[in-house]
């Protein structure tokens, strides 16, 4: 198997989160693994991005080539739309409908959304207003985790072990309260992709 | 036994050294190898070992601690960005005429696609110059095995090894096998020859001498090293030099298997018998080599007539910014597009509806109201100018603040505004963050005082190295006393705190020290941000009853 990520969002946004956990699952199933993340002056605020590839073969680059990607998984709705040149032919979008708006040429939000819909092979709702109902706004990312896991081929239970170890020093509480984020995300996810 | 770790390649670089027997690790943040000593602060058998890794001032502080522990015999890595170099550079040239006594690593990380940094200059060339050996790993694994790899050939041929890593390769993780057992640090025991280390003219010459016949054995080194390998391949009409990370996306766009003869680079100076063995074997070459063609230009030389070398010179390959699979691939369908097993994908175009997101300060970042008030205080000034500095605060020159007129390297804030007042300009600011200050901003600081030049220094003090995740400031807790025991008048060296509510006193303090003739220092100071939420929230975990 071979799924080849980016993942995108916001400096701050808690992407990388994503990343580390994918890693976990991808490390205790033996699995080859490349990531690569943004460091330094673009984490203010900017658009950031981190490339994640995972595979049962060895793999050579650290960065995914253009038209390569087989999921874009995002937290911000313009930020999934940056990293299209990126995306195979039959490649998946995640991508929360939420703005982070932060500069003052935001695009209208209605056609953000309507060229994320238009792409087919999308699952794209309010990431932060789901994860409010099973948990806090700080769980948001753990329902991108949830929406793009049906897209990835390691086992929801391997995913949700990954959950408990990283979060596992912050308490059982928080440990619960993103994996029913998680678990939201992804059955959000396979209903409105009908897989 | 090996144990299997997800690493950054910063990071496998610090275990590295640490399972080869490492004894102190030195370096100032700068990105992308900030992580290095991170790792080597945090490390179980670092801790228990007791192994230096406290933040030095600067690099050239660094790269001297370094040396020292090497002269003494111990395992040594300092780290720091490519640009670092430049400021360790005296130390550095000079330690390939001492050579070294324990193995001694010095870890320079670049840039290219300047992500973080102010230009992409190459590392290699700094070893070239200083004549010494350099690693430079394709993969997370190499960097691992090559601190190792690294402490004994420094230590066999008596020389410091340059280490070169990248962004890309600094900053993705992959799987590592790792040593379960760490090698024991090396006993104190002083140089064969002591004589060595005093380099009077005298001595040198000698020593040159011997540098100069030295790199013979260098040279078999690399020839021998596991780090260069020649892979045969069916198709000639191409040879390709592969260095680096460049060797992952060759491999990446043959799906692993490219019918050509390749040369994996990852030892200097470059084995010259493999390379001839290629360039024999072939019709043309292809040079792949992340950064500036420095390999592409030692095989080419400048009056050359042999066979086609392509490479970034020839223009095959994009000169500027870093490597990735898509430029190998475009070098090489420009060159053999029929290539057995060459991949291409086609792209979507993106969408027009996306526009840039540059970084920003923080909200409730102290700089912005350094800012604001500077702004103000300047506003009937039609030609003050403001020299900034490397930090954060750097990003004072986008909206909404474009409060900065210039930012060229660690400390030349100071240095520029002086300058700039010699040359008649009024008003002449500077702005530096406290860790660029203690970094090289106190010997200009000396100068201004010394002729009570008529500008104003303002260090906006965040209590920590911000931009690169907030490590200790070298000069927290003492920068008033740095300023007035340098010699500026104490009635001259203003304190403030950095908050919106101050922004009208600290822009009257800003007014009162422009029109002061001579020199002002003003410290605005408040924690970054950053670092707060961190301390605030560590201290909540300490208070918080255990479950």
């Amino acid at each position: 198997m071979k799924t080849d990520i980016v993942l995108a969002g916001v400096g701050g946004q808690g992407i990388l989160t994503i990343a580390t956990i994918l890693g976990a699952a991808a490390l205790a199933d033996n699995l080859y693994i490349k990531q690569a993340e943004v460091h330094g002056m673009s984490q203010r605020g900017g658009d950031v991005q981190s490339n994640l590839r995972i595979g049962s073969e060895p793999i050579h680059s650290d960065l995914i080539p253009l038209g390569g990607a087989d999921l874009i998984v995002s937290l911000e709705p313009m930020e999934a739309l940056r990293y299209l040149p990126f995306l195979s032919k039959n490649g998946w979008v995640v991508s929360s409908t939420l703005p982070f708006v932060n500069i003052d040429n935001y695009p209208e939000q209605e056609k953000l959304e309507g060229e994320l819909l238009a792409l087919g092979n999308v699952v794209a709702f309010d990431m932060e207003a789901a994860a409010k109902e099973v948990a806090s706004a700080r769980s948001s990312n753990l329902v991108l985790l949830g929406a793009a896991s049906p897209f990835i081929d390691i086992p929801a239970e391997a995913i949700e072990k990954a959950i408990a170890s990283v979060f596992g020093s912050k308490g059982e509480a928080i440990v619960n309260a993103n994996i029913a984020a998680f678990r939201l995300g992804r059955t959000r996810a396979v209903e409105m992709a009908k897989i | 036994m090996k144990t299997k770790r997800l690493l950054l390649g910063d990071e496998a670089l610090a275990l590295g050294a640490i399972n080869g027997g490492l004894s102190g690790a030195y370096a100032y943040p700068g990105t992308p190898s900030t992580e290095i000593l991170e790792f080597v602060q945090k490390d179980p058998v670092s801790r228990a070992r007791g192994l230096h890794s406290h933040w030095s001032s600067n690099e050239k502080t660094a790269m001297e601690a370094a040396l020292g522990m090497s002269y003494c015999g111990k395992r040594a890595i300092t780290s720091m960005k490519h640009v670092g170099l430049n400021v360790a550079a005296d130390p550095f040239v000079n330690s390939a005429m001492t050579g070294a006594n324990g193995g001694l690593l010095v870890i320079s990380a670049d840039d290219p696609s300047m992500h973080s940094s102010q230009n992409e200059q190459d590392s290699r060339f700094y070893a070239d110059f200083a004549m010494i050996p350099l690693l430079e790993p394709c993969n997370q694994q190499e960097a691992y095995d090559m601190a190792r790899h690294g402490f004994s050939l420094s230590e066999r041929c008596h020389i410091p090894v340059l280490v070169r890593m990248v962004t890309r390769l600094a900053h993705s993780r992959a799987v590592v096998e790792c040593d379960a057992a760490p090698l024991p640090e090396n006993d104190l025991h002083y140089p064969a020859n002591p004589r060595q280390w005093v380099l009077m003219p005298a001595v040198s010459k000698e020593r040159n001498r011997q540098l100069i016949k030295d790199q013979e054995q260098f040279r078999k080194e690399s020839e021998e090293s596991p780090f260069n390998r020649y892979e045969d391949g069916p198709d000639k009409r191409l040879g390709i030099i592969a260095s680096g990370i460049a060797y992952n996306y060759l491999q990446e766009i043959f799906g692993g298997r490219v019918p050509f003869p390749v040369l994996k680079i990852g030892q200097y100076p470059l084995p010259l018998e493999a390379m001839r063995r290629l360039y024999d074997a072939c019709d043309a070459m292809l040079v792949l080599e992340e950064g500036q063609p420095f390999i592409e230009k030692q095989v080419r030389g400048l009056l050359y007539h042999g066979k086609e070398i392509y490479g970034k010179l020839s223009g095959h390959v994009v000169r500027d910014g870093e490597l990735n699979p898509d430029e190998v691939a475009a070098a090489m369908s420009a060159l053999c597009a029929d290539a057995a097993g060459l991949k291409l994908h086609g792209k979507r175009e993106v969408s027009e509806l996306v526009v840039p997101r540059p970084p920003a300060l923080c909200q409730g970042c102290g700089h912005r109201d350094v800012y604001a008030a500077m702004n103000a205080a300047l506003e009937k000034y039609s030609d003050a100018k403001v020299f900034g500095d490397i930090g954060c605060y750097t990003l004072g020159f986008l909206k909404p603040f474009n409060a900065i007129d210039s930012c060229v390297d660690m400390g030349a804030s100071i240095t520029m505004a002086k300058g700039a007042a010699d040359a008649g300009q009024f008003p002449s600011l500077a702005i530096i963050g406290d860790s660029t200050f203690t970094h090289s901003g106190m010997t200009g600081l000396l100068d201004a005082i010394n002729e009570d030049t008529n500008m104003v220094v303002v260090i906006s003090d965040n209590l920590t190295t911000g931009m690169t995740g907030g490590q200790d400031s070298q000069g927290t807790g003492k920068l008033e006393q740095i300023c007035i025991g340098l010699g500026a008048d104490p009635a001259h060296v203003r304190t403030i705190d950095s908050l919106p509510r101050n922004v009208p006193d600290i822009t009257a303090l800003f007014e009162e020290e422009i029109n002061h003739k001579g020199l002002s220092v003003i410290i605005s100071r408040r924690e970054c941000i950053q670092t707060a939420r961190r301390h605030a929230s560590a201290k909540n975990k300490a208070q918080s009853p255990k479950a």
